[in-house]
């Protein structure tokens, strides 16, 4: 068994120690929020916070979880299910199209904004290029984070 | 049911008894009943917008298409929201189910609601046109951005405004006044002098028993209230909390999924010979492995463990005639097929005045030859399909840009009825042409019939990069002529594969007295062909625009004075390019190792300029800034449309940076996003796009338009900056020092 706590709830998980985060909150708690891009950890569809930490939830065994808190996009609104600040910077940029990478964009830019309240173009570069959108939506993406730094 | 024109209809009814349903269904261009399907290949669609009005007051549109993410759905809501005097914040949208039966009584029974008693108000809908429907599975597509010029405006702007007519008409009646003393807005409909007012949805019912308009009247320009409006698109809050449903996140209520991975031949065409699958079977989770000629798969109770499975197959391929091909040697069969068709080989596209008098009496002589390489569409979303077969009935899951050929697919494997299918649309994780191919239905629907299980399939990364079909690979050859004074007097060009949009390479607008185009079409392609975001513009663009820029070199022209030079019958194409050039501050002083390049691209209808800013300092081209200029008609949500625009930009400059499926022994060598690099945050361009609404009449496409300029205007950039002219693309792994 496997312990620890999903977005403030804790949980006791029966699954392969070395089964991915990502299988493990898609498949055995269906939470699908957190999306499947590349598997190798080089898109960013996958990201998640451990203990507030962005990681590739694809390539991140759920037993480096044990013990720890793990943050999806379902988590992040609080717990009157009103949306983050960086959530709504989203919608008020219109950012998504497609919208699948857009739940490990947002996961990205939230860390971002906990550690770097006033993030500038460099450190919004460092923060997200580790994020790929297919639809392009770099631009207002980073319109949208420094929109939320200011909310 | 009143008969609209000689090609559309208007139908409408009541849903459960209380919610209106007013639909329209259009054939253009296609007098003859039986053509349906015949129409499809002439690149011709039905239309069928419907609309409904619930209890709630609730207003949903209903459009016969999907949506890939270019927000199209939203766009089409808001054109017969306007029609409508809708309210946009109770507006909903949703694609139409999948299908044939979406225009017949079968459809409105299934779909709008289960105890819909459709009576006779739509019979006299279905004519010969709609019960061929069913045969015609190219109809319900979206592609070739074809949505909002096409089925907005002649569907759901038709389909809004009936509604809203017979809504006035309903609550006229019932008020004793007339209905041109009857005001609506936003779903409600209001008689001043009185005072009344009411809900549409008070209304709904009376209104099903109004005589349908003859011909409802639409707004003009300046009436628009939604139209030409940035309203937020609706899909847009799911996508921010994950909520949205992709594919990939289908479940089926009550079954437990079993999931599949795949190994396909590496080579196109061959077929698995042996397999060892020892390994796989003793691995966890695992309960079967699959050997289906065309593919294998693995089963097992979780994707992970199936794909670790799958990983440890060892297979043996059948031969094919690529097996030993690379791609310089695809190349040099390309160079092959050009020099065989020779001066007059090919097929003739385009051939106005006498091209080779022309070329052989100018003073100045341009030659040049281009190629590009296969692309992947790397859609983020791996391709993924799930499927449960039971009681002889089969449910797909998927995100399609063509439910249609996916029920097809779906019926040919378990040789059932279309009738007995049903596709479940989810979200598309992007499409970008990818996703209007249905065999991953018919691989899903293959291990489903094996195992007898509700069964979602799922590609690796690997898989959708190296077994997909591809952009072709091409080669384009140019000569032109230019007089003594610069004016350029012939353009001759052959290229090799002409698939779509048929007038991809065409350039009617630049004022070149003799041009002669040809494709060639009978050499090999290694790997399968796909539409891949703006098809054949992907790569022509490049070329076109490129030798452009060597015919102004060549002149001793400024480029973008070349252009404007030979614009003076294009009006439309002068504005877009002068406002472009306007925004870079075209001739303004550069840094050094920047350069500045433009280009000029109309595709779907949409004149597109753009101009970018390059920095060569690094030896490789970073782009800077990118002033995009579009003229799409009507713009009917400018903020939605730039969005494609920005999008279509760093789509296309990731392709022109990096965009690269090469063969090896004829497989792609690439897997996966570390060698098939995407652009990222930092590398991405700020990127100003400006609209000219340039002629309300004449709507152009939103979607893929944004793509084809930007490779040029990169390389014209490069170019500028270093002196160095590129003719092949990607530009990295190039060099250029300066």
């Amino acid at each position: 068994m496997i312990n620890l706590s999903i977005n403030g709830k804790p949980v006791s998980l029966d699954v392969d120690p070395d089964m991915p985060i990502l299988w493990v909150v898609r498949e055995e708690l269906q939470m699908t929020g957190t999306k499947f891009g590349c598997g190798i950890a080089f898109c960013g569809a996958c990201t998640v916070h451990l203990d507030g930490q962005p990681v590739r939830s694809c390539s991140t065994p759920i037993s480096a979880a044990e013990g720890l808190e793990v943050t999806t996009i379902e988590g992040l609104p609080d717990s009157d299910g009103k949306l983050a600040k960086v959530q709504q910077a989203w919608i008020d940029a219109q950012v998504p199209q497609c919208g699948y990478c857009q739940s490990g964009q947002i996961m990205s830019a939230a860390a971002l904004l906990r550690d770097n309240p006033d993030p500038t173009d460099e450190d919004i570069d460092a923060a997200m290029s580790g994020n790929i959108c297919r639809c392009g939506t770099y631009p207002r993406i980073r319109a949208a984070i420094k929109a939320a730094a200011r909310a | 049911m009143n008969k609209w024109s000689r090609r559309g209809f208007i139908g409408a009814g009541l849903a459960g008894g209380t919610a209106l349903v007013v639909g329209v269904a259009i054939r253009p261009g296609n007098p003859v009943d039986r053509l349906a399907k015949d129409a499809a290949l002439e690149g011709e669609q039905l239309i069928n917008a419907w609309v409904k009005i619930g209890e709630d007051n609730v207003v949903t549109a209903i459009a016969p298409h999907t949506d890939m993410g270019q927000g199209a759905l939203s766009t089409l809501a808001q054109m017969l929201a306007d029609e409508m005097d809708a309210d946009w914040d109770k507006m909903e949208v949703m694609s139409a189910p999948a299908n044939g039966e979406y225009v017949s009584n079968e459809m409105a029974r299934h779909f709008l609601t289960p105890d819909l008693d459709v009576g006779s108000w739509l019979e006299p809908t279905i004519d010969g046109a709609f019960i061929n429907l069913a045969g015609a599975m190219d109809l319900y597509l979206t592609g070739g951005s074809f949505s909002v010029r096409s089925t907005g405006q002649k569907g759901m702007r038709v389909a809004g405004a009936a509604a809203r007519e017979m809504l006035v008409g309903a609550a006229a009646q019932a008020w004793d006044v007339p209905a041109n003393e009857v005001t609506t807005e936003k779903s409600r409909l209001y008689h001043k002098a009185s005072g009344r007012a009411a809900d549409y949805a008070d209304f709904a019912v009376a209104a099903a028993e109004q005589s349908l308009p003859a011909k409802p009247k639409l707004k003009s320009v300046d009436e628009f209230k939604l139209m030409g409006t940035p309203a937020p698109r609706l899909d847009i809050p799911s996508k921010v909390d994950g909520t949205a449903l992709f594919g990939i996140d289908a479940e089926i209520p009550g079954q437990k999924l079993s999931y599949a991975a795949v190994l396909a031949p590496p080579v196109p065409g061959a077929k698995i010979a042996t397999l060892d699958d020892t390994e796989a079977r003793s691995m966890r989770g695992v309960s079967n492995v699959l050997n289906l000629g065309e593919f294998a798969a693995v089963v097992a109770d979780s994707y992970w463990h199936a794909q670790q499975a799958a990983n440890t197959l060892s297979a043996t391929y059948t031969q094919t005639a690529t097996d030993n091909l690379d791609q310089a040697g695809m190349f040099k069969n390309f160079e092959v097929a050009l020099n065989d068709a020779g001066e007059d080989g090919g097929d003739g596209l385009v051939d106005v005045g006498d091209v080779r008098g022309a070329f052989e009496a100018s003073a100045t002589k341009v030659e040049a030859e281009y190629q590009v390489p296969f692309l992947a569409h790397a859609a983020m979303e791996p391709i993924n399909c799930t499927v449960w077969f039971h009681d002889g009935q089969a449910e797909v899951w998927i995100g399609t840009q063509t439910p249609l050929r996916c029920r097809t697919a779906a019926a040919e494997v378990f040789d059932i009825s279309t009738n007995d299918v049903t596709v479940n649309l989810l979200h598309m994780g992007g499409g970008f042409g990818r996703r209007s191919d249905a065999n991953m239905v018919t691989m899903a629907a293959r291990i489903a019939k094996e195992i007898d299980a509700p069964i979602k399939m799922i590609w690796s990364r690997e898989e959708d990069t190296q077994k997909a079909a591809y952009r072709n690979a091409t080669t384009s050859r140019f000569k032109a002529g230019i007089d003594e004074s610069g004016k350029p007097v012939s353009w001759d060009n052959i290229f090799l594969f002409h698939n779509d949009p048929a007038d991809a390479a065409f350039v009617p607008y630049y004022d070149i007295d003799s041009q002669r185009i040809r494709a060639v079409n009978d050499a090999e392609l290694p790997l399968p062909f796909w539409a891949w975001r703006s098809v054949d513009h992907s790569q022509h663009g490049f070329f076109v625009e490129s030798f452009v820029d060597e015919m102004a070199h060549a002149a001793g022209k400024d480029p973008l004075e070349f252009r404007m030079s030979m614009l003076d019958n294009s009006p439309r194409f002068a504005a877009v390019l002068k406002k472009a050039a306007e925004m870079s501050n075209w001739g303004s002083a550069m840094p050094a190792n920047h350069g500045r390049g433009v280009a000029l691209v109309r595709s779907f209808n949409t004149i597109v300029a753009m101009v970018a800013d390059v920095d060569m300092s690094s030896g490789s081209p970073t782009v800077k800034k990118v002033y995009c200029c579009a003229d799409a008609g009507y713009v009917m949500n400018p903020d939605g449309f730039a969005a494609q625009m920005e999008g279509g930009i760093i789509y296309g400059l990731t392709a022109a940076l990096y965009g690269e499926i090469s063969i090896k022994n004829g497989a792609v060598e690439q897997s996966n996003f570390h060698d098939y690099q995407m652009l990222r945050m930092y590398e991405s361009p700020e990127i100003v796009v400006e609209i000219i609404n340039g002629n309300p009449d004449d709507i152009g496409g939103g979607g893929e338009p944004g793509t084809p300029p930007i490779a040029p205007a990169v390389a014209n950039a490069v170019f500028n900056a270093t002196g160095i002219r590129t003719r092949k693309l990607p530009l990295a792994g190039q060099s250029f020092s300066v």
